[in-house]
């Protein structure tokens, strides 16, 4: 079963990478390289080891606003679960920040933060911390209501309630919110390389796209989404090995 | 409160409301629950039966009226009461062990010491070999024994149990009341018994009461003599037994769409 699944998964990369290869070569656009060309170039960034001071430079912003969102996220997340007054005065704002166009807004952050890391840590946040602040939020107010009377019949304080009963429980929930927004963090970090400073990956893209070097740009671009892909894998094996076997006894109780 | 009421009663309900906001759920409910006895609470679903547990249990504010247990007014959860959940309300994380152990955690009992009493009452209800299994290795059944095992150690006078077997298979279930009649023989407890079955609250208890809904009373108090000390094999051929299966039929019927 595993074996095939891994098959599969190199069938489908096959297929994709096939797929651009071919496009390159008809080609569908002078602005579109082909695969080994575009895995050459990624070669020779690496190569050359601008690939590393570019991520030493991308991942500033990423990890500060990830760490930041996560801490005041998951505090807010559980805040938002524990009081209904809260929810109602703190949770609209994170579903406006949620929806809002996040380009949009950027001028604005430029304009009071200025364009350094600053503002960079900010877009991050404002991409990662909702969707972490809402599924904390959901997970503690959907703790199973008899697990909590439980905790109250056995006599068990406020406090035992919330460290031993809700957050164990709603756990994996809030892990899934991190992986889903450290994904979004991601998309954070690039976009305010490409909106506010060219730096790190944002300025490999812009760059080789100013000077026409199409294959360094789009290696640029799949080393960025190779990365996110296997970090946010390394995520979920971490959740399935912390969580095994929880989610089952959830479903089933 | 006199004293002679306290003496023989482990919990009284007195002249309780609940309303939720404009429903009434108890209208001027009073009861009386001898100490050292089994109690069913039965009635069609909806007649707040549930409703009056939680009240008990502390975990539901009465709109008016009081509880009392063991003479003082109840204010919210006690030492002195003990909850069995229809849905067994374990961790699932947690060993069974834990589990079993985790209202004595709650009380702040030291970890060797509540683990001993856990493993006594793990023995007790028949789970040994199981400690370190988590909920969802079990059965349902398992999981209810972990509830039960769990609601003993703690050592209250009163347990209450919320229609505790009606989410375990049929033959789990007889199982689980004949272990009930062995329990409230050898235990010098009070068990209050939600259910909405009759024939396992003609079967469990020395005392029924009979709940109507809408809103919610109590319509009759009926007590099983002849067939209480009879072995338990015989009790449901016992023609006093089927009799008040039937009679109790007959008051719910109309009850029941």
């Amino acid at each position: 079963m595993r074996h095939r699944a891994l098959s599969l998964k190199i069938l489908s990369s096959v297929l994709i990478f096939g797929a651009w290869e071919v496009a390159g070569r008809v080609p569908v656009s002078f602005a579109f390289p082909t695969f080994l060309e575009s895995m050459a170039a990624l070669w020779v960034l690496t190569i050359e080891g601008t690939i590393f001071t570019a991520y030493a430079e991308t991942l500033k912003p990423l990890v500060v606003g990830v760490l930041i969102s996560a801490f005041i996220g998951i505090g807010l997340g559980i805040w938002i679960g524990l009081s209904r007054k809260f929810e109602w005065f703190i949770s609209p704002i994170f579903i406006v920040m949620q929806s809002a166009p996040l380009a949009a807004l950027i001028p604005l952050l430029i304009m009071v933060y200025g364009i350094g890391l600053t503002s960079k840590v900010f877009v991050v946040c404002i991409m990662a911390m909702p969707v972490i602040v809402l599924n904390t939020g959901g997970a503690v107010r959907n703790t199973s209501v008899s697990i909590v009377e439980m905790g109250e019949s056995f006599l068990g304080t406020r406090r035992d309630i919330i460290m031993k009963i809700i957050l164990p429980a709603a756990s994996p929930i809030i892990f899934v919110g991190l992986r889903l927004g450290v994904s979004a963090g991601f998309i954070g970090a690039i976009l305010s390389e490409l909106k506010i400073t060219p730096t790190g990956v944002g300025d490999i893209i812009t760059y080789s796209r100013s000077i026409a070097d199409y294959p360094s740009m789009y290696a640029a671009i799949f080393s960025i989404i190779l990365l996110a892909v296997l970090f946010l894998n390394l995520l979920e094996r971490i959740e399935v090995m912390l969580f095994k076997g929880i989610n089952k006894g959830f479903v089933s109780d | 409160m006199n004293n002679q009421t306290t003496s023989t009663n482990a919990v009284s309900v007195r002249n309780v409301f609940k309303n939720y906001d404009d429903v009434e759920a108890l209208h001027d409910l009073s009861l009386d629950f001898p100490k050292g006895e089994l109690t069913s609470l039965l009635g069609p679903s909806g007649c707040g039966k549930t409703t009056l547990l939680k009240i008990i249990a502390g975990l539901l504010p009465a709109t008016s009226g009081e509880v009392i247990v063991n003479g003082k007014t109840v204010t919210g959860p006690g030492p002195d009461r003990a909850f069995v959940f229809q849905d067994f309300a374990l961790l699932p994380w947690a060993s069974v062990l834990r589990n079993v152990a985790f209202g004595l955690e709650l009380r702040g009992v030291p970890k060797s010491e509540r683990e001993a009493i856990a493993e006594k009452y793990i023995a007790d209800v028949g789970l040994s070999g199981f400690e370190q299994k988590v909920p969802h290795e079990l059965s349902g059944g398992m999981r209810q024994r972990v509830g039960l095992a769990r609601a003993l150690s703690v050592n209250a006078e009163v347990l209450l149990m919320d229609e505790p077997f009606s989410a375990v298979d049929e033959q789990t279930r007889r199982k689980f009341q004949e272990d009930l009649l062995n329990l409230v023989k050898h235990e010098n407890k009070t068990f209050l018994f939600v259910t909405h079955s009759i024939e396992e609250a003609v079967y469990v208890s020395d005392q029924i009461a009979l709940l109507l809904p809408r809103p919610s009373r109590v319509s009759e108090i009926i007590r099983p003599s002849g067939f209480r000390h009879k072995p338990i094999d015989s009790i449901r051929r016992d023609s006093e037994y089927l009799d008040i299966v039937d009679k109790i039929w007959e008051s719910l019927r109309t009850y029941v769409e």
